[in-house]
This record gives C-alpha cells, structure tokens and sequence, in this order.
C-alpha cells in the first residue's frame, strides 16, 4: 500500500460499477417483493427475523407465568413447557439474533459502509432470504402439526430428541431438523455475499484498516457462521436419518417402554461435539456484529474517535480464532476426558483477554468524551455493563470445578441470558434507533424510545439478576415444576412470582417499540442525511433513504477512517470519511 | 474432531497470511489521502466469482472435514465393523479423474481460444461426471444386494452418507457446467466462457480431491495414517 500525493488523485479513474452491472428492479413486484436490492433485502430479514422473535417472545411469557405461578395456569402441562423453552431457545438464537444481525445488518450496512452499490452476488442474495423465510415457515408450521412442536431443549440431544417421551417426536423434530437445513443454506448464500462484498468491493481508498467497526464485526462473524454452521449441518442430517431412516450415528443400544429399540451402537457424545463446534462460535456470531455496533455507537455518539482501533479489530480477528477452540466447555458433565476440561478451561480463559480489550476500548472512549446520552448511546452503555456481568459469570462457568455443580441450574440460565440475550438485544435496539433515521428518513419518537429503553433495561435486571442466585440455591433449569424440595425457600417463589411479574412488562415494552417503529414511518420528525454527525460513508449518502445504487453517478472516494470525531482546528466537530484532505485544510485556513 | 481442527488450523492459516498483506498495524487516524490498498494495486485482481467460490470451497470443505471427524470418532470405538469395498468404485474413481482432466482441457482450450476444444472438453466432463454417479448408484446397489443397508450398521450408515453428499455437491456442480454449456450453446465465445469454465474446473479438482481423501477413508487405505495421527496426538 501507498499513499499518493493529493495533486495526482484528480487524474485517477474513478473505480465506477458500470451500469449494467447493476440491477435494475422493472416491476413493483421485483422492487419490493423479488428485490435483488440489499437495502430491500435487509428490510425483509429484519421484519421476518422480528415477527418470529415476537413469537419468541410470547413464548416465555408462557414460560415465566408457568414458572412464576406454578399449577395456575392449567393449559401448559410439563409437555407444553418443554416445547416452550425449546422454541423460544431455538428462535431467539437462530433465527432472530442470527438474522437479524447478518441478514438485516449485514445487508443493509456492509455495501453502504463500505462504498459499493450492492452486494457482489444480488440474485444469490436475494435466494438467501427466500430459503431463510421458507425455514422460518416449516419452523412455524411445527406448531400446527400433530403432537406439536419438539421439546428436546434447543440443543436437540440424542437420544431423547427423537425417543418418544418427548413431545413433538412425530412431526416437530423432523421439522425442526428441515428447518434447520434450510437455514443452514439459505445463510451460506446471503454469508458468501457479506465476505465477497467486504472483499472486492470496497469503495476506493477503504482500506481494510479504514472499515468501521461494525462491519469488521460482521465480517469476521461471517467467516465464522460459515465454517460453524456445515457443523450443526452435519448434526442436523444425520439425527434427521436416525430420526427417519433408523441410522445409528447417535443413538446408542437401548430399550424404550420396555422395548428394545432397533438402534445400536451410536455415540450421542459425537452429536454433543458438533453441536458445539457450531454452538460456541455462534455465541461469537451473536456477539461479535454487537461488539463492532457498539464501537460505532459509542464513538459517534461520544463525538470522539474509537479508543485503540488497531486492537479492536486484532480482538475481533482474535475472538473470531479463539472460539473455535473452546467448544467443549459446554460438555464438562457429558463424561469426557477430565484432561480436555482442563485444555477447554484454559482456552476459555485466554479468550476473556481479548474480550477485556474490548471493554477496555470502549470504556476509554468514553472517558472525557462528549457523551450524548441519545437513545442509541443508552442501549450501548447498557450493552457495556450487561456484558461484562454475563462474561463476568462466564468465568465462573469456564472453570471446570466451578461449572460441574452449576450445570443446568438457573445460574446457566442467567448467564447465557446476561450474555447473549440481553446484550446483543441492546445492541439490536442501539443500532436500529441509531440507524432507522437512515433507512426511512424519520427519526424514531424520543419519548417512546426513552420509556423503552429503561423499562427494558431495568426490567431485564430485574427477570435475570435475581436468577443468578436461584441458580447458586440449586434451582434446576428446564423443570416444569420445582414443587416442594428441601434446597428451595418459599422466598425463592416469590422472587419467581416477581421475576415473572418484570417479564411481561418488559414484553410489553417491546411493543410500545414496534409501535414506534410503525408509527414514526409516517408521523416522526425528519431526520435529514447525517442527524447524528457521523463520519461513515452511511451517512453521507447523496439521498436519504439512500436510493438504488446507494450513490448517485459517482462512488465515493475515502481520504480517511471513519472515526475523526472533534478533530482538532476542524469547523465540525466531525470529518466525513469521503471529505478530501484539501478541503478539510481549506475549511481550515478560512477559520483559523 | 482432530481432523476439522486441522481443516481449521489450515484455513486460520490461509486467513493469517491473507490479513498479514492487508497492513493490520497501519495507523488509521494518522494517514489521510487516497490510500492504494493490495487489491488495486494488483493488474489482474481476481473477480468477485472467483473468490466466492473460494470461500464456497472453504464452506463445503468445513462440511466434508466434518464428517470425516464424525466418522473417525465412531471408528475409533470397539464394535466397528468396516464394509466391503465394492469394485466399482475403483472405476468410478478413474471416471472421475478424467472428468477432472476434460474440465481442465476445456479450460486450456479457452484460453488459448479454441472454442470446439472448450465443446469436447465441457462434454466429455459432464458426461463422465454423469457417469461415475450413476457408478456411485450402481456400488450401492450392489452393497445393498450383499445385504449391506443403510442402517444396519454404522459403517454402512457412514458410507452411504458420505457418498450422497459427495454426489449431491457433484450434481450441484453439474447444474453450473450445464448453464456454463447453455451459454457455449448460445454462441457465447471463449472470452465470455473462460471465467466460467475455469470456476467449473476447480470446483471439479477440488470434489476429486474431495473424493479421493473419502475413498482412502472408506476403503480403509488410510487407516494406519489415522492411527498415526491419533497416537501424535494422544
């Protein structure tokens, strides 16, 4: 790499996509429907990634009232709560957290972030969401069908995935596992589309080393889903033809009902490591677009650069490596080799250090920063403190003797939740209010924001925190019913009865949000191009809601990274990453 | 799953030489200016197809070297009984290699702009292409003849497994090379082709490479391999 001097950049050609290159909707059908367009493909995922996950969201209510007031509700037997957890479980981490930050995130920011038009493969792309919707579908149909849907946990272990004491073993697991298939699919084609375009199709002068944040995070989450997920493939196919065909790569020799089974032989520790060899990355995947928003938020809205670029990308890379190593720290009770705990320990251990990094970085970017406390900057401090409380209680859990008495009690629960629900919500919701001036032109209605940010936060505190000291009580997860047991208070009930109490109003809060969502499209106030003075390319956009094409005749040309907030002599407090050096000087001489 | 650990290490490998081109200890918020970055510098920068299917290979790659650790883990228990080889297979492996090679013909032929030998070459590709997966029909069928089903045995469970999701990527394959004849059928000339011909033809010596490491695996060829591995490890 080289730097030119600026008086020779004038005779360089500029990098154009030649128009035929790029699609060009015809109808109103392949404008909005068949879009071969990634803003219009973002929209789609994003909505169909959040109508599942307001199912998601019913769904553990049910869970909590079940839960907060054992025996009142008559319609949800053991059964019924099996298929709620699983569910919930499987659709918050797949097919709303996956979705919604690749295929909603993913699509909409990388092209506009990095200078192209649209993504290197449209038609791919476009497939990409119609399997994605089609597997969200044969996913909702398994409530429909006889016997339900499957309630064999989210991690789907065999043998008691396809035994017949679980619910759902007729329709719900073969369905569940199709789904999965096609997920699997559709995202390997939308994934291929987010690695490429960040490849080949930067704008001139981006740099890797100039990329924002966010779309590092997503591009290394990328590379990760795409070597992770042929892994719970592969599980998926071959419970699928245990389940269907009688194979035996799972299911060992045993006897149902007092029936010997045909199966002999399988090993279900085999589907417990490729379960997690997908399992744990994923975490990352969740994890890592949400490190890379976060950065961006806290920089933009702290009008001050990102602390330590160069080590937030290296902890990116970094994590992206690590987590492929760590998988079987889930399985510390499975009976494996005590000797690979102890490799499993330490690996989960080396891969908090660059998760500090992060934490770091972003602590000092705030610090003595000019922090707006805009909605997008209150989910992203929130981001920061209920991540470090769920990693926090991932070391606890990373520890082989601390783990082995904690397994699959509530403390689990709390944790993941702590971890990778709460926090990569916050970032959902701090990257959508930050980004939705953007994508409709309308900011989103302050008040309502306000009042969904702290009901939400705040109530999230209130179901999770406490669920940490059930947890350490011995409280078992996944029971329907804890009953009468000697470990248990009756002040442990209570506080179940007011953790179930928060959940609904922090459900409700949710749709106080997607009222927001629907009703600021039309009524909120206009947002113009950059309404929160940031220097990415999204912002500088020649149209808002950018139009096909995202930038007129010409693409832009990048002088500088993205994060040149409050630069010293400088008129703005923000220098646009497409502004040449001899303007930015110029501006200057006239203001000295 | 020593093996996609390896698979692992390698593609970490290709990605840390990639990134370690890329200038990751630049100084972002020192320089300022048109910066020329490794892609543009090059005259003859890939296209984008081309690295797709790159990261394409790395995807199904991660997928075959799956399988192959979930069938070393379930070899390496007691009661494993391996099946008998067909014959066949030998064949279809030759099928299959010249598949490989008419592929790699055509290409040639494009490039030096003889269309009629990018014609052969497509057709004799596709057609062996078709061949060795009727021979994979042909092998199960004789297996299951001899009593060897899908299910009555891991290993059998196994073999079957392997080999229709070797030959689904194949017929996926064939679907690109028929598209890529549908052009040369249009009249579309070598130029147009090239790109495509060249995608269908290491697509193609990458599934015979894929092919070749499963055949020494069922066949148990690599067995003592395994088990050299398994004790450097242990």
């Amino acid at each position: 790499m080289v730097d030119i001097p600026l008086d020779t950049v004038a005779g360089i050609p500029l990098a154009e996509v030649g128009e035929v290159e790029l699609y060009h909707p015809r109808s109103w059908w392949t404008k909005y429907v068949f879009s071969q367009d990634a803003k219009v493909i973002a929209v789609q995922y994003s909505l169909t990634a959040m109508a599942i996950g307001l199912v998601a969201l019913v769904l553990s209510w049910l869970m909590r009232l079940q839960l907060g007031f054992p025996g009142t509700f008559s319609f949800i037997d053991s059964n019924q709560y099996l298929q709620l957890i699983t569910m919930h479980g499987m659709i918050m981490v797949i097919y709303l957290l996956t979705a919604l930050f690749l295929g909603g995130f993913g699509n909409y920011l990388i092209p506009l972030m990095v200078g192209a038009r649209d993504m290197v493969f449209p038609y791919v792309n476009m497939l990409s969401y119609w399997i994605y919707l089609l597997a969200v579908l044969v996913l909702v149909s398994t409530f429909f069908v006889p016997g339900g849907p499957t309630g064999a946990g989210w991690t789907l272990y065999p043998p008691q995935a396809i035994l017949s004491g679980t619910p759902g073993q007729d329709w719900g697991i073969v369905l569940m596992l199709g789904s999965l298939i096609l997920f699997i699919i559709g995202f390997t084609m939308g994934g291929l589309n987010y690695v490429v375009t960040v490849l080949q199709a930067r704008a001139r002068g981006m740099t890797l080393m100039r990329m924002p944040l966010t779309v590092w995070g997503i591009f290394t989450a990328t590379v990760m889903a795409l070597l992770a997920f042929p892994a719970l493939f592969v599980a998926s196919v071959m419970l699928l033809l245990d389940r269907l065909l009688g194979t035996s790569f799972f299911m060992p020799t045993l006897v149902e009902m007092g029936e010997l089974k045909k199966y002999s032989g399988g090993s279900p520790i085999l589907f417990q490591h490729l379960f997690w060899f997908f399992g744990h990355p994923e975490v990352y995947i969740v994890a890592l677009p949400a490190f890379g928003i976060i950065s961006d938020l806290i920089s933009v809205h702290a009008r001050k650069n990102i602390f330590g670029y160069r080590m937030m990308v290296w902890a990116i890379v970094g994590i992206g490596a690590l987590s492929f190593v760590v998988w079987a720290h889930h399985m510390y009770v499975s009976g494996m080799n005590p000797y690979f705990g102890f490799f499993f320990a330490t690996t989960t251990l080396i891969i908090a250090v660059p998760t500090a990094i992060k934490v770091y970085n972003w602590v000092l970017t705030l610090w003595r920063g000019d922090i707006h406390l805009t909605i997008p900057m209150l989910f992203a401090l929130a981001f920061i403190i209920t991540f470090v409380n769920g990693g926090l209680t991932g070391l606890f859990l990373g520890n082989v003797v601390v783990d082995v008495p904690l397994s699959d009690t509530m403390f689990v629960v709390a944790h993941f939740h702590m971890v990778m629900g709460i926090a990569p919500i916050m970032a959902v919701f701090g990257g959508i209010y930050h980004w939705y001036p953007k994508v409709t032109g309308r900011m989103l209605n302050e008040a309502l924001g306000r009042f969904h940010f702290w009901v939400s936060f705040l109530g999230a505190y209130a179901i999770f925190f406490p669920m940490h000291y059930l947890g350490l009580l011995g409280m078992p997860r996944r029971y329907h019913d804890i009953g009468e047991t000697a470990f248990v208070p009756a002040s442990a009930h209570d506080l179940n009865a007011f953790m179930s109490v928060a959940a609904l109003i922090v459900g409700f809060a949710q749709l106080v949000f997607l009222f927001n969502l629907v009703w600021s499209l039309f009524k909120g106030k206009d947002a113009g191009g950059n309404p929160w003075g940031a220097a990415s390319l999204e912002w500088q956009t020649p149209q808002t809601p950018p139009a096909h094409g995202n930038w007129g005749k010409e693409l832009p040309i990048v002088y500088r990274w993205a994060y040149d907030y409050s630069v010293p002599g400088a008129v703005r407090d923000f220098v646009p990453q497409n502004e040449p050096p001899a303007a930015v000087a110029a501006v200057q001489g006239a203001h000295p | 799953m020593s093996v996609i650990i390896l698979f692992m290490a390698g593609v970490a490998a290709i990605a840390g030489w990639w990134l370690s081109q890329q200038r990751l200890t630049a100084k972002p918020w020192l320089e300022q200016g048109v910066m020329v970055d490794l892609r543009e510098e090059g005259t003859s920068s890939p296209p984008a197809a081309k690295i797709g299917l790159g990261v394409f290979l790395a995807v199904v790659g991660s997928l075959f070297a799956l399988f192959i650790s979930a069938y070393s883990m379930r070899m390496s228990m007691v009661d494993w009984r391996a099946l008998p080889v067909p014959a066949l297979l030998w064949l279809n492996t030759g099928v299959l290699v010249l598949s490989s090679l008419a592929l790699q013909w055509a290409y040639m032929a494009a490039r030096r702009d003889d269309i009629d030998g990018v014609t052969i070459g497509l057709c004799v590709g596709g057609a062996s292409a078709v061949t060795f997966l009727i021979g994979q029909l042909a092998a199960w069928r004789q297996l299951s003849d001899a009593g060897y089903f899908l299910a009555s045995n891991p290993a059998n469970s196994f073999f079957y497994l392997i080999t229709a999701v070797h030959g689904l990527h194949l017929m996926g394959g064939l679907v690109a090379l028929g598209r890529t004849t549908a052009k040369l059928w249009r009249g579309a000339g070598t130029i147009q082709l090239q790109l495509s011909v060249e995608l269908c033809a290491i697509y193609w010596h990458f599934l015979l490479l894929v092919w070749l490491v499963l055949l020494g695996l069922l066949t148990g060829w690599t067995d003592n391999l395994v088990d050299i591995c398994r004790h450097l490890l242990s």
